[in-house]
């Protein structure tokens, strides 16, 4: 079969001294993140970005890819031990958790969400594998107007997940794709909006903008809060599940990890989105829903499987479309972008070492998970007791350093800091800045789609409803709208836990 | 005098007017060209009407229905946090990766309400040590470890 032969040849690449070492250091990294509060996946990658010029393309995007899923494992571990998600992915977990651990159970909890997480993980990569060849070869058909039609969708299946209002979401993804265009324009060599600033003339900083609103927007927001955390510092024991927890738990696992692959590959899809649907699954099938959010053991087993599931599924649509689904994703964009490769279609027959790599990888990444994060869990608690005084500062300087590598500039330092600021304002007003990024990243790209489209059509834009394709896509996009738009759609996502 | 009911949107779709409005006035010197010919400014104008229109719509929609204040701005942490950050790119190649950290550091931390100014500088000296030996023995990033004028 096609997916072994596949699969052979990425694990030719992933289990390769080298990539094991970077897979392991960006699950460990990620692990780290997820753990400590005031510092995600994006902007940690954010940070990493300007260390990996130096690093061969595919060893620079297995430890990216680790950060964001060890990430999953390791929010997961706080929502249990200290009833706060490390991630959001994690904030389902923390209702059936943390009570299990409040029982005592603790131990057991971590142990199903560790191997949820990894069954999930292992079906998701055979998935990835197996659905991304025929997709690639479908997404090398699309004409520009396809793609165009393409990023609509995505852009707003990137605000499904928003609280509050969907016009505000969508004015973010128009505010995201204008910044996009800052810098010269790639046809008529003008130089837009940049402010008669040089630094600008190559747009604005991919780097910079990730981590002043995902990065010090968190962090003094925090500062704000000035918040303080408990530590549960009782000494875990009994790792081990019973016989009834398991019966309980496997059939969570199967159907969290059906739900995350499904949600996990729809534009806007995701971690987030898999983990709260697959719990309200769970509960409406629970013989006794009453048992929820009081340790039932299916509400741990099934959003944590879903979580990790979506977070590998969604590496589909990057991959075989070069369109990403959220900020994460955006910034793998990013890295593969700064090693000249184009992410799309063309990836997985001109890259095939990489595209495989990657995949493979991330299987290899979820086993050292599994085995280092149960033994290891006594270390991440103890960091836990670092106190947030100390750690900030220490991000920052991180960021500092790594935002300033990028070009040896202080303009890119300042630049961070600039969209810190902005951060912070959207902070204030409720605005996300997931939908931002994303149109950041696929703001240029939409452009030259649109541009080429309409060259094509001579002007006609209702091309975009009688090419077949692209119209099923804007469709998409257009249901997608009215139905979060529904009130009761919106009621209950802003009742959920976030 | 209409009510702002709702003044998280209400400035929000302010903000969302503006930048708007800032894209078409500053993108209007760009080419416009046409639809088959799409100029450089095509696109900007495109994007800058659609943030007004959908930003107008949020603000007057903010005067019907009923949402959340906009929490207080504390200066303090922001001028600190951002502050110390940008000092730090200003100085690095001048002062050294050394000197830079331990100020760094030493600003960062005066934004948390437990500062302790002593407990602030051993940390700083030992970030100093940590990212000396991490990204310039480590990584080799091409910076100076101590000022150059020194």
């Amino acid at each position: 079969m096609d997916v072994i032969s596949h699969l052979a040849l990425g694990f030719g690449v992933a289990l390769t001294p080298i990539n094991l070492l970077y897979a392991l250091a960006g699950a460990l990294l990620g692990t780290l993140i997820g753990v400590l509060p005031g510092i995600g996946p994006v902007a940690t990658i954010a940070m990493l970005l300007p260390t990996t010029y130096a690093l061969e393309p595919v060893s620079a995007l297995i430890m990216l890819a680790g950060i964001y899923y060890g990430a999953q494992y390791g929010g997961s571990t706080t929502s249990i031990l200290i009833n706060m998600p490390g991630e959001v992915a994690s904030a389902v977990t923390c209702l059936d958790g943390y009570q299990m651990a409040r029982r005592g159970e603790a131990g057991a909890a971590l142990t199903v969400a560790a191997v949820g997480s990894f069954i999930a993980g292992c079906v998701s990569t055979v998935l990835v594998a197996a659905f991304s060849p025929p997709l690639s070869t479908l997404a090398l058909k699309f004409g520009p107007a396809e793609y165009f039609s393409l990023m609509v969708l995505g852009l707003i299946g990137s605000v499904v997940l928003a609280h509050g209002s969907l016009i505000k979401a969508i004015a973010m993804v128009v505010l995201g794709l204008l910044l996009g265009m800052v810098g010269t324009d790639v046809n008529s060599g003008v130089s837009r909006f940049d402010f008669g600033v040089s630094e600008l003339t190559d747009g604005l900083g991919l780097v910079s903008i990730a981590m002043g609103l995902f990065g010090f927007a968190e962090i003094i927001g925090n500062l704000e809060l000035g918040e303080k955390r408990e530590v549960l510092s009782r000494k875990i024991k009994g790792f081990g599940l019973s016989r009834r927890q398991i019966r309980d738990a496997a059939p969570a696992v199967a159907r969290g990890t059906a739900v995350g692959s499904v949600l996990g590959i729809l534009p806007g899809g995701g971690a987030m989105l898999a983990a709260f649907a697959s719990y309200s699954l769970e509960k409406k099938l629970a013989r006794d829903p009453s048992q929820f959010g009081k340790g039932a053991i299916q509400g741990v087993a099934a959003p944590e499987a879903a979580n990790n599931a979506g977070a590998q599924v969604g590496f589909i649509p990057l991959l075989t479309l070069g369109i990403p689904e959220n900020a994460v994703m955006a910034m793998m964009v990013g890295a593969m972008t700064i090693h000249n490769i184009q992410p799309g279609p063309q990836v997985m027959t001109s890259n095939p070492d990489l595209f495989w790599g990657l995949i493979a990888s991330m299987w290899v990444g979820n086993l050292m998970l599994i085995v280092l994060n149960l033994p290891l869990i006594g270390i991440w608690i103890r960091l836990l007791t670092v106190p947030y005084r100390m750690l900030y500062p220490a991000i920052l300087l991180f960021c500092g350093i790594g935002v300033y590598s990028i070009s040896n500039t202080s303009f890119d330092v300042s630049q961070t800091a600039f969209f810190g600021l902005i951060g912070v304002v959207f902070v204030k007003l409720a605005c996300e800045p997931a939908p931002l990024l994303l149109g950041f990243v696929l703001g240029p790209m939409m452009e030259e789609n649109l541009r080429r489209t309409l060259l094509l059509s001579r002007g006609d834009a209702t091309v975009f409803l009688t090419r077949p394709l692209s119209a099923v896509l804007l469709a998409a996009a257009v249901l997608l709208v009215v139905f979060i738009a529904l009130p009761n759609v919106r009621r209950r996502m802003g009742s959920e836990p976030s | 005098m209409v009510r702002i009911r709702n003044p998280k949107d209400f400035w929000s779709g302010a903000m969302f007017v503006a930048v708007g409005v800032a894209a078409l006035v500053l993108g209007s010197k760009y080419t416009l060209g046409s639809a088959a010919r799409m100029g450089p400014g095509y696109f900007p104008r495109l994007l800058g009407i659609l943030l007004v229109v959908l930003g107008a719509i949020l603000a007057l929609r903010a005067l019907a229905t009923d949402g959340e204040r906009v929490p207080r701005f504390r200066w303090w942490p922001s001028v600190l946090v951002l502050g110390s950050v940008v000092v730090f790119g200003q100085i690095v190649q001048t002062v050294g990766l050394a000197l830079s950290t331990v100020m760094l550091i030493l600003v960062a931390s005066a934004a948390s309400r437990e500062f302790r100014w002593k407990e602030a500088f051993v940390a700083g000296v030992a970030l100093a040590a940590l990212s000396v030996g991490v990204f310039i023995v480590g990584l080799k990033l091409a910076l100076p470890i101590w000022p150059s004028f020194a």
